[in-house]
């Protein structure tokens, strides 16, 4: 008979009896949660991705104060790319009486590109066209300041406009100052008959351009070499930081659940491998003893192995394929987002991790078989023959450590996580080792059945540490998941607390502080800190001129062209963190502190001497300390601040942020009212997208987290069958040595409970660990704990482990001992 | 000890397979019984079911008095704790533990605060005492089977169960087992019930039951 044929028969005989199950089951599981993780992430990504180009209303937008060379829009259509422009510029809008300055916003048809705008127009929906001419939308601000509703007209320049609409969600915005004024979105056939465009209007132009990933990329590099110095070339990713910070956690978090559920799908494969070449050495040595070469033995198990690898992946993708679809389905901003279907990619990622964690944990103990001492046949008592420890594990090792950087995307997390593990998992055995053998050595000071138990543990030390060990991986996943992932989302999202300031003010005139101060308390809102704000450009670097041609990179170059705000003080910033140097002393003069991704970008550092030109003069200060900024903090941030007597004899005007609560919206209209030459900017919306995208992050995280809690559970339960037949051969001698099974049920349980103690501290403590590293180095937040995950984790892992063990060897105390042993 | 009619039948299929049929027979105390035939014969069965490791299709058991049957798993148990000793073809040691752990077990299931000391002494007696702290794959067959020989008699039991204690042992360390055996359960004046397919170790018992297709033949 052929080999493979006969490879097959034993299979199916296998089947039948059972033997596959475990290791099936570990291997569904693992590609199943690699599926899913890959293919929900890569969903997620799409929907992060959509959700971020609504922020820009396209894929690619290029922004400048003069009309785009018609060059641009050829290019984009070669490509066969949609585009759309549009012009913006602040103007007065009037109702009755009442004007007020608005952002005008002129669009094509097609705009917006990416995105959806919703507008009410007596029903709330999805706008599915541009205004119609002669009319316009405008956002809610508007209407309440000029008391005004939607069918009202509205003046702009020389014209009327219908109010057809209300804009309830918007798109295109970014962080500027004057698009922060109430917006009115008009049809770009109608600008020219408001002769709003005159020389000196200060037009902003957008070019926004949308279509293949591939293409957009395309254009990107080749638009890069062609842009002026004015105009500004953004993508999603760079459209704002804080979306930019939000999407690289997210990815970073979902690849870390990839990487536990791989990790613990390892453990249980480990295990099941372990029982399987238990229960098969008999056979080898018997086929041995028949005359089967060695090559032979490996290859009869070999072809099984990558039969059930096929097996194993096509359902483990279905599972993962079906798990993905439901998830999409239960989180709504997903299900509402018409996703494009996943791709193919992540499964076969996840197939080839299959066939690689297969290789990693069960090949080598696979290996062994093929070396059975066919004498095994005449003393069945001679064991599996030995495999370097080293071995296997290196083995092991270098398979995860591949998966884990692939599935990480990012080596330092990757070797991170995976290099905390491998410590933890030697510390884990070692100390599990370490205890079971202290508390045998202290076994009389014990009652006689907990007595019994240790020294049951101890005996089967090595194999009960291995225990250990696996049951604190799946309980440190389940504690990782549930209370720190918890504590940790919590302390990301606490990054904006809900009374993170939504409105900026900006333009505040020095007689016009103590007004501002007086005003805040009037209507029962806490005063702002406002801070002094003068414009420079920055001219020389430790004596060095510096001008736009210095630098290679463009958004060095337009950094350097610009202004920038500088700003004064004697105390740092709370919100800001020094990573460099000293924050200056009351009496420091002359200094500097820069914000360190400015630095970086333009080649500053500390101990540089920078000249500053404001207004027709310079000054010459020392950097004396690098902050970081947190740009997603919503608050007043500074990329330069100096010591005030450099600057504060320039003219200068304040800026401040606030919150105001809903409920207090009018006090920002009275404010704007009072004090018409503020500019006031709702920053809400973009605190409220944020705020959405970390909540969808969460939700995923959740939902990733439930796989791996499930491969967690077939760690457990390859544990325990791994050690069932063993536990099943001693109940039996036990039983003929005169056990009765009150005897045998307490001498499980207190084992368990041993076990299941150990492994639960061990898993608390692993978890505090991991979550720390997370916080500090992943999240870049300070970790507080829960201190319950102390008490959760080792009265969980009692209760768990004990509830499976009791469940999985009742059956034990019931059998007669006659067949266990007949059976052996 | 009593036996009567005690029948075993197993399902092979779907059709029951008759292993055992209305074997009787009784053994005074200190009594030794060797249960002979041949392979198939039901020898092994009929052991289990003397020692209560096994239940009957019918029939019963009486040791020492008790009507074993009558009692549940766990009474059996506890029954074999406190009268009975077992030797098995394939040893039956633990493998996770050293044969002096092995010789306690029975000791500390008793709950014996002394189980160290009587084990070691056990030990010396059949000749191991140099071997205690081996694990069993490091003895040899002959030495595994002294050190279940120890485990057995440590008890001091009333009746003790040997099946084929030869079987998996050359002909020269099998007679050294045996010799081994009978010398204990003389100085024990232990009940010895032995299953064998060896007719001169049979003929060194008092008495020989002789089966053949499970049926007792006279």
């Amino acid at each position: 008979m052929k080999l493979y044929r006969l490879s097959f028969n034993l299979l199916r005989r296998d089947w039948r009896a059972g033997e596959w199950r475990v290791l099936l089951l570990a291997l569904v599981l693992a590609v199943g949660s690699l599926a899913t993780v890959g293919l929900f992430a890569d969903r997620v990504r799409q929907a992060l991705q959509q959700q971020a180009q609504s922020l820009i209303g396209a894929d690619l937008r290029i922004t400048s104060t003069r009309p785009f060379s018609p060059e641009y829009r050829k290019l984009a259509t070669a490509r066969g790319l949609q585009v759309v422009q549009s012009r913006s510029f602040p103007s007065m809008v009037s109702h009755g009486e009442r004007v007020l300055l608005s952002e005008l916003q002129a669009v094509e048809a097609g705009y917006p590109l990416r995105g959806k705008i919703e507008i009410d127009d007596g029903t709330l929906h999805v706008a599915q066209a541009i205004p119609t001419t002669g009319t316009v939308w405008v956002d809610e601000r508007l209407l309440r300041r000029l008391d005004t509703q939607v069918g009202d007209e509205v003046g702009i320049g020389a014209r009327r406009f219908k109010v057809a609409a209300r804009i309830v969600k918007d798109i295109d915005q970014s962080i500027g100052f004057s698009s922060f004024a109430p917006r009115v979105l008009m049809n770009e056939g109608d600008l020219p008959a408001t002769g709003l465009l005159q020389e000196g209007s200060r037009l902003s132009y957008r070019l926004m351009i949308a279509g293949e990933a591939k293409q957009i990329t395309a254009l990107k590099v080749e638009l890069q070499t062609r842009l002026s110095g004015n105009e500004k070339l953004e993508d999603v990713r760079d459209a704002r930081p804080e979306i930019r910070t939000a999407l690289e956690r997210a990815e970073s978090f979902l690849g870390l659940a990839a990487l536990t559920a791989a990790i613990l799908a390892g453990a249980a494969m480990a295990l099941a491998a372990r029982r399987f070449v238990a229960r098969h050495l008999d056979g080898c040595a018997v086929m041995r003893c028949l005359g089967a070469q060695q090559g032979q033995v490996l290859w009869l198990f070999l072809y099984q192995f990558i039969l059930l690898g096929v097996i194993a992946v096509l359902f483990g993708s279905l599972l993962g394929y079906g798990t993905q679809a439901m998830l999409v389905q239960s989180i709504a901003s997903m299900r509402d987002a018409e996703l494009p279907l996943p791709g193919v990619l992540p499964v076969l990622q996840a197939a080839v991790s299959g066939f690689a964690l297969l290789l990693g944990f069960a090949f080598l103990p696979l290996l062994q078989l093929r070396k059975v001492t066919p004498l095994r046949v005449l003393r069945r008592e001679m064991g599996a023959p030995e495999i370097s420890g080293w071995l296997v594990y290196g083995l092991a090792t270098l398979v995860l450590a591949g998966l884990f950087l692939w599935q990480a995307g990012s080596l330092k997390l990757g070797l991170a996580v995976l290099g905390g593990l491998l410590v933890g998992l030697m510390l884990f055995g070692w100390l599990a080792w370490l205890m079971l053998h202290g508390m045998a050595r202290n076994g009389h000071l014990l009652h006689a059945q907990w007595r019994h138990a240790f020294n049951n543990l101890a005996r089967h030390g090595r194999s009960a540490a291995v225990q250990v060990v696996a049951l604190s991986l799946g309980g440190m996943a389940l504690l990782v998941l549930t209370l720190v992932r918890g504590d940790l989302l919590q302390g990301w999202q606490s990054k904006l607390p809900p009374e993170t300031p939504n409105r900026f003010v900006v333009n505040i005139q020095p007689d016009q502080l103590e007004a501002i101060a007086d005003f805040f308390p009037r209507h029962s809102l806490p005063v702002p800190e406002m801070q002094p704000m003068v414009r420079g450009r920055l001219v020389e670097i430790d004596g060095r001129a510096v001008n736009g041609d210095s630098y290679p990179d463009p958004r060095a170059r337009g950094l350097v062209e610009r202004e920038f705000n500088l700003s004064y003080m004697t105390q740092m910033p709370n919100w800001n963190q020094l990573v460099g140097g000293q924050w200056w002393s009351a009496a420091g003069r002359d200094e500097l502190s820069v914000e360190e991704g400015i630095a970086k970008t333009l080649g500053i550092k500390l101990g540089d001497l920078l000249a500053y030109d404001v207004a027709g003069s310079r000054f010459t200060a020392r950097v004396t300390s690098l902050r970081k900024v947190e740009w997603d903090s919503m608050k007043v941030n500074f990329f330069v601040i100096t010591t005030p007597e450099l600057l504060q004899d320039f003219p200068a005007s304040y800026l401040s942020s606030f919150y105001l609560p809903p409920d207090k919206v009018k006090a920002g209209d009275e404010l704007a009212r009072e004090f018409p030459n503020l500019l006031l900017i709702d920053t809400g919306a973009v605190i409220a997208q944020v705020r959405g995208i970390m909540d969808q992050i969460a939700q995923t995280v959740s939902a990733v987290f439930l796989f791996t809690l499930l491969t967690g559970l077939a760690v457990l339960y390859a544990a325990l069958l791994s050690t069932q037949d063993e536990r099943s051969h001693e109940a039996a001698i036990l039983r003929t040595l005169g056990a009765d099974s009150r005897y045998l049920r307490r001498l499980h349980l207190s084992e368990f409970a041993v076990l299941g103690g150990l492994s639960g501290f061990f898993a608390a403590g692993g978890a505090v660990l991991l979550g720390w590293v997370l916080a500090r180095f992943v999240l870049e937040i300070s970790a507080s704990l829960n201190p319950l995950i102390w008490l959760v984790g080792i009265s969980g892992g009692i209760m768990i482990v004990s509830l499976s063990g009791w469940l999985a060897t009742r059956k034990l105390t019931r059998r007669p001992p006659l067949r266990i042993l007949a059976a052996d | 000890m009593q036996a009567a009619g005690l029948t075993k039948q197993v399902l092979s299929g779907d059709s029951p397979l008759t292993i055992l049929h209305d074997v009787s027979f009784a053994v005074e105390s200190g009594d030794s019984l060797a249960i002979v035939g041949a392979s198939g014969s039901g020898k092994s069965t009929l052991l289990g079911l003397l020692a209560g490791l096994d239940v009957p299709t019918s029939g019963s058991v009486s040791l020492n008095g008790t009507d074993i049957f009558s009692l549940d798993e766990d009474g059996r148990a506890r029954l074999r704790g406190e009268l009975a000793g077992f030797v098995f073809q394939s040893f039956q040691l633990l493998p996770a533990l050293n044969a002096l752990e092995n010789v306690m077990l029975p000791l500390e299931l008793a709950g014996l605060r002394d189980a160290r000391q009587r084990a070691e002494d056990s030990l010396q007696q059949v000749g191991l005492g140099a071997r205690a702290h081996h694990l069993p794959k490091h003895l040899s067959g002959g030495e595994q089977q002294r050190v279940a020989l120890a485990r057995a008699f440590v008890t001091q039991p009333k009746i003790l169960f040997a099946d084929e204690p030869t079987g998996n042992l050359d002909a020269a360390t099998g007679a050294q087992v045996i010799e081994l055996m009978l010398e204990l359960n003389r100085a024990q004046g232990t009940t010895l019930i032995l299953v064998t397919h060896d007719d001169k170790l049979a003929a060194r018992c008092k008495r020989q039951l002789r089966l053949a297709a499970g049926q007792v033949q006279v």
